[in-house]
């Protein structure tokens, strides 16, 4: 690393100057978002600076059950997230266990190949390496996976009697539900597609500029970014692949028989 | 035949009932009482439980896409899934020809369903239910949406379906069809099955 500027408080207070400036203009149009910029603003301080203050010690500690027990607060955290964001969702456990499941398996799996294959710390593990990069896969999954589920049962629902159609008149429910699944996987991979398509020229990814600001010369930059989103990409469509298909199998039958039954509206469970 | 023992599902049943072939059993009674829910149970679309055979096979015996092509259900509302009509239709090409026994020019095989009307979908869900040729009809209310010469039109196709020897199971809320097309009545009431034939 050459040419790391480091920031002072004073320049993250003249930063958030522009923000400031948001919440007066919203004041002064009567836009009533004042109020939810200055508590977003405030989250985002707290929640960084505590993630920051708990990174530091993380690191300095270097325990792998530590590693472990925070990667693991961050799958059940997003899975949680999957479950909130569906308008209907999977009954009881499946609800919750298969969008974190799905997530789980696709993200932490390839996050742990990359780690131990390609990153190449000493040891495999180690939190500096291992947390920022689960977070990045995890997060991308995470709204991939959220999206198909969402689409698939809202889908449905709307298409059941075409579906039960196709199925009175001899489809399996893989054929019958082939048209609701197509468009859930579109759904679930369409932000990552968007992303990749987008990237170098519309948008310069944070991590990427965030990498260039603190010094790193910028082809060592993109050389890690491109790595980020094979793994993203790698990760949301396999995640979106298992929670998808997991789900049709769940809200069909042996009987090839359609149970939506099985579903239930967020608002009921909330 | 069908021949259904002991079938139950949610508020109905047990039930027990038998169809020779070639005949039309006319199931009534009033709205809610469970007369799809009967029809759904006999095609396997539900759960439920009880024994559902024909002459040649038991449900349980065979797959649900093998059984649901010999015991054919028409719902009382039909499902589409693409935009052309012909696009619904296993052999659209035999099939067309058969469009004017039901009401229909043969060009509205190559119609968009958007611009079908109830009927209209209802006299095509029809026949694409016949195209496997099946040895049971289950039939929820398939003139319901149709004036009289239309009705008379498909309760001629079902009498030449009949003569085939196809096993009918007519539901119906007009006392006059279940007169015209079949020979026993049955009322579903509270759950069970009543014969009020005249």
């Amino acid at each position: 690393m050459s040419g790391y500027i480091s920031l002072t408080y004073f320049d993250l207070l003249l930063a958030s100057i522009f923000l400031i400036l948001n919440g007066t203009l919203s004041l002064w149009l009567h836009l009533g978002l004042e109020r939810k910029l200055a508590v977003a603003a405030a989250r985002m301080v707290v929640q960084l600076i505590l993630v920051g203050l708990l990174l530091k010690s993380l690191f300095s500690i270097l325990s792998p059950w530590l590693t472990l027990l925070v990667a693991a607060f961050m799958v059940l955290f997003a899975g949680r997230e999957i479950w909130a964001r569906q308008d209907y969702r999977l009954r009881g456990v499946w609800g919750y266990g298969l969008g974190t499941g799905a997530m789980a398996f696709a993200g932490a799996g390839i996050t742990l190949i990359a780690l131990s294959s390609m990153i190449g710390a000493d040891p495999w593990w180690t939190p500096r390496f291992a947390l920022p990069l689960l977070g990045m896969v995890l997060g991308n999954t995470m709204t991939g996976v959220s999206l198909a589920l969402d689409a698939l049962h809202s889908n449905l629902r709307r298409e059941r009697v075409a579906i039960e159609a196709q199925l009175l008149l001899g489809a399996d429910r893989w054929v019958a539900l082939r048209p609701c699944l197509r468009r859930a996987l579109r759904a679930g991979f369409m932000p990552i597609i968007n992303a990749m398509a987008a990237t170098g020229v519309v948008s310069l990814p944070g991590m990427m500029t965030g990498q260039i600001l603190s010094g790193v010369d910028p082809t060592e930059a993109v050389k890690y970014q491109l790595l980020v989103m094979f793994l993203i990409g790698g990760s949301t469509g396999l995640g979106v692949l298992l929670a998808a298909f997991g789900s049709v199998w769940r809200l069909t039958d042996e009987r090839h028989r359609l149970r939506l039954e099985r579903l239930t509206k967020a608002k009921d469970n909330a | 035949m069908l021949h259904v023992t002991n079938l139950t599902r949610l508020m109905i049943g047990p039930i027990n009932l038998t169809i020779r072939d070639g005949e039309c059993v006319a199931l009534t009674g009033p709205s809610g009482t469970g007369k799809s829910v009967l029809l759904r149970a006999i095609a396997d679309l539900d759960p439920n439980s009880g024994v559902v055979k024909t002459n040649d096979m038991q449900r349980e015996t065979v797959s649900a896409p093998q059984w649901r092509k010999q015991v054919a259900m028409l719902p009382a509302e039909s499902g589409w899934w693409q935009e052309n009509v012909a696009a619904h239709f296993q052999t659209p090409d035999i099939t067309r020809h058969h469009l004017p026994e039901v009401g229909l020019p043969i060009e509205a095989m190559g119609w968009e369903v958007a611009r079908l009307s109830t009927g209209e979908k209802h006299r095509l869900a029809l026949l694409r239910c016949l195209e496997a040729n099946p040895q049971v009809l289950l039939l929820d209310e398939p003139t319901a949406a149709l004036d009289q010469d239309t009705t008379l039109l498909i309760e001629a196709l079902l009498k030449r379906q009949l003569a085939s020897g196809t096993s009918i199971l007519l539901v119906t809320h007009d006392t006059a069809q279940a007169k015209r097309m079949a020979l026993r009545i049955l009322h579903l009431e509270a759950g069970s099955l009543t014969e009020v034939t005249p």
